[in-house]
């Protein structure tokens, strides 16, 4: 009796152990981040997995993405240092040298969630991606869309991407604290939290992220300063961010479980 | 003072009037049946007081004290506590005038009520507009130009202004005196069919929250979208608290002793608890049936969601039955301070806004660390309570000097509960 119990306690201590363990076997392969970059794992895990990703590069195929988006997803004046262009250096760094990945961006500023979705079909067309990147909401938040209009119009476009047959993964809002007073962001953050479940689709969690960023003073995001330094340096966590959360939900990493 | 104060402050005050007072309203309320007379329910006013700090702990950006707010350990928050209280206060005090001074009367001292209320959102509104402005002309960080846009309205201050003044422009936060004004404007109404039939009035206010559900029924905004609180809906909470100020509360008192009500309660609150669990620790949402989820998700705050409204009625059940009316404690020190922040609501609440627009500008402007926020949240608490103090100790004063001829009607309106 002693003996079973005993062994059960190992049992579940070696259930709790084992996550971290794999994490720190993980880490020597990865380049080096700056520390400012530093994330929980939680906020870079997801249960959707990109398939077609994960095949493409199986396959030696060219890995294709498209990165849809408003504003938030470029610096002025500064477009190579904004994150989809940091996103795709990374994956150069990590995926195998033979693996050819080129990123590109198509920015509809000013244009809601549902103005943008009209878009997809022809988009799809033209450029073919193996994963579209959707960051939307922050138009639809500054509005103030009908939450539900919100979500049926994410749901459409979700849909039209993958009907194109691309895999995606939204993005949501940025963690805007100056703005806060102004903008109403969780009714966007909610909706977009349940099209991604409802869709089995990887949600990169940038609002959250940006906001561990602000509290654990990583960055200073109240900072009223005019300069692009801070802007940059953002978005180069971010595209670091993004390049392992698409490396994860393809399960292309080097301590991925194979499964 | 308020009618409540003077009906049932005797308690605190123990002045003469008041007692007379109470035995003239006894007397003259027989249709309604009011609540009991003689004790003042300082529970009202405590969970009030309490709703405030909440609502101004929820306003500033989150931090470790937003853990303590409700809205983190179920589906309803504070506004929900809010909106009911004020119900069930308004109508007690404006329910009691009805039936003295007649209709007219009362609805014109409603409508100097609401006036008021309107007067408090174009104060706050002006703060706002104070705010965003500066705002805009200090801050032009390139990772925001995006949200920047939220200026643009100020390039058309005349369009703007008037749609604020019409109500139908709010900036965030400045949400529920709007929901509060239109609810006290239909007050009277409400109050005249209660007088009639309580339980009527409370089967219609069903089928207006269902009927709105039905057809997706919505107060346009300003300059697009709709009301973030929809008075459609949210006065299920503020009829209902009617209801039970009137009676209703009474008739229930069976229901709520009972121990199956209890367990329900007790039962319905630990699975709310558990599901919002998941939102803060991913790791348990597999364990949430999928099924579940796609009929419970959204949780829709602007139409007062099912299982907002259920969730309440759970912890108001739980609260009624663990925390009897003559609690020892109610009368202890240590809760002085939300209870009087509870006795003079619309006050508070106006400053609790206030204080957390100015605690924005302080984090943004001076610095953003955790202890500057701790310091921010207990010193905003602090303030509160002593404006509430002060505004008791002049209600007070200039009680005892103005004429001690003024019924305690005459001032009833500030017990309408802001």
């Amino acid at each position: 009796m002693k003996a079973k119990v005993l062994l059960s306690l190992i049992l579940l201590c070696g259930g709790f152990a084992a996550p971290p363990a794999r994490a720190d076997d993980a880490a020597p392969a990865v380049p080096a981040a700056p520390a400012a970059c530093e994330l929980p794992p939680y906020l870079l895990a997801t249960e959707s997995q990109l398939h077609k990703v994960a095949d493409a590069v199986k396959a030696g195929k060219p890995l294709e993405i498209l990165v849809i988006g408003s504003r938030s997803t470029t610096i002025p004046a500064s477009e190579d240092s904004s994150y989809p262009a940091r996103m795709q250096a990374i994956l150069k760094e990590k995926l195998p040298p033979s693996e050819a990945v080129h990123v590109s961006v198509e920015i509809q500023s000013k244009k809601t969630a549902e103005e943008a979705a009209t878009t997809f079909v022809k988009l799809m067309e033209a450029k073919r991606p193996t994963l579209v990147i959707w960051q939307t909401g922050t138009v639809d938040a500054i509005r103030a869309i009908d939450p539900d209009e919100f979500r049926g119009a994410l749901t459409e476009g979700v849909a039209a991407l993958q009907n194109a047959g691309a895999d995606v993964i939204l993005m949501n809002l940025q963690y805007s604290p100056r703005t806060e007073t102004m903008i109403s962001v969780p009714p966007y953050l909610d909706n977009m939290r349940v099209v991604a479940q409802e869709h089995d689709v990887p949600l990169f969690d940038r609002f959250a992220i940006m906001r561990q960023w602000n509290d654990q003073g990583q960055f200073d995001l109240f900072s009223p300063s005019r300069g692009p330094e801070l802007a940059k340096q953002v978005h180069d966590c971010l595209g670091r961010a993004l390049a392992q959360f698409v490396i994860d939900a393809a399960h292309l990493g080097p301590a991925q479980p194979q499964n | 003072m308020t009618i409540a104060d003077q009906v049932t402050g005797s308690t605190i005050a123990g002045t003469a009037d008041a007692k007379s007072a109470g035995r003239s309203l006894r007397a003259a309320a027989p249709a309604m049946t009011l609540p009991a007379i003689g004790e003042r329910e300082l529970r009202l006013d405590l969970f009030r007081g309490l709703a405030l700090w909440l609502i101004f702990i929820d306003h500033l950006p989150p931090s470790l004290l937003t853990w303590f707010t409700i809205r983190n350990y179920g589906f309803s928050d504070a506004t929900e506590i809010f909106i009911f209280i004020s119900g069930y206060t308004a109508a007690f005090v404006y329910g009691r005038a009805m039936l003295e001074s007649g209709v007219v009367i009362a609805t014109a001292r409603i409508l100097r009520r609401v006036w008021q209320i309107y007067v408090a959102h174009v104060f706050l509104f002006t703060i706002f507009l104070a705010e965003i402005s500066y705002v805009a002309t200090s801050f032009e960080n390139p990772l925001y130009t995006e949200e920047m846009g939220i200026m643009d309205f100020l390039k058309q201050p005349d369009v703007t202004i008037v749609q604020a003044l019409l109500l139908r422009f709010r900036p965030v936060n400045m949400d529920v005196l709007p929901l509060y004004i239109v609810l006290m404007l239909a007050l009277p109404l409400i109050l005249w069919s209660m007088k009639w039939k309580p339980d009527v009035t409370l089967g219609l206010s069903v089928v207006l929250y269902a009927v709105t559900w039905e057809y997706d029924l919505y107060f346009s905004a300003y300059p697009n979208g709709f009301w973030a609180f929809n008075p459609l809906a949210w006065q299920l909470l503020f009829v209902f608290g009617a209801w039970c100020a009137l009676g209703g509360a009474r008739r229930m008192s069976r229901i709520l002793a009972s121990p199956v009500t209890m367990w329900i309660s007790i039962a319905y609150l630990v699975a709310a608890f558990y599901v919002t669990l998941t939102w803060y620790v991913p790791q348990l949402s597999h364990l949430m049936p999928k099924r579940l989820e796609q009929w419970m998700y959204p949780i829709d705050k602007t139409d007062l969601d099912v299982l907002r409204f259920t969730h309440f009625l759970a912890l108001a059940a739980l609260t009624v039955r663990f925390l009897p009316r003559d609690w020892p404690g109610l009368r202890s020190p240590w809760l002085r301070p939300l209870i009087l922040c509870g006795q003079h609501s619309l006050e508070i609440f106006c400053l609790g806004i206030f204080l957390a627009f100015a605690g924005h500008f302080v984090l943004a402007e001076v610095s953003g660390g955790p202890v500057m926020h701790a310091l921010i949240s207990l010193s905003g608490i602090l303030i509160m309570w002593a404006v509430a103090w002060v505004i008791s100790w002049y209600k007070r004063v200039a009680d005892k000097s103005g004429s001690k001829t003024k019924s305690a009607i005459g001032s009833a309106d500030m017990a309408g509960g802001g």
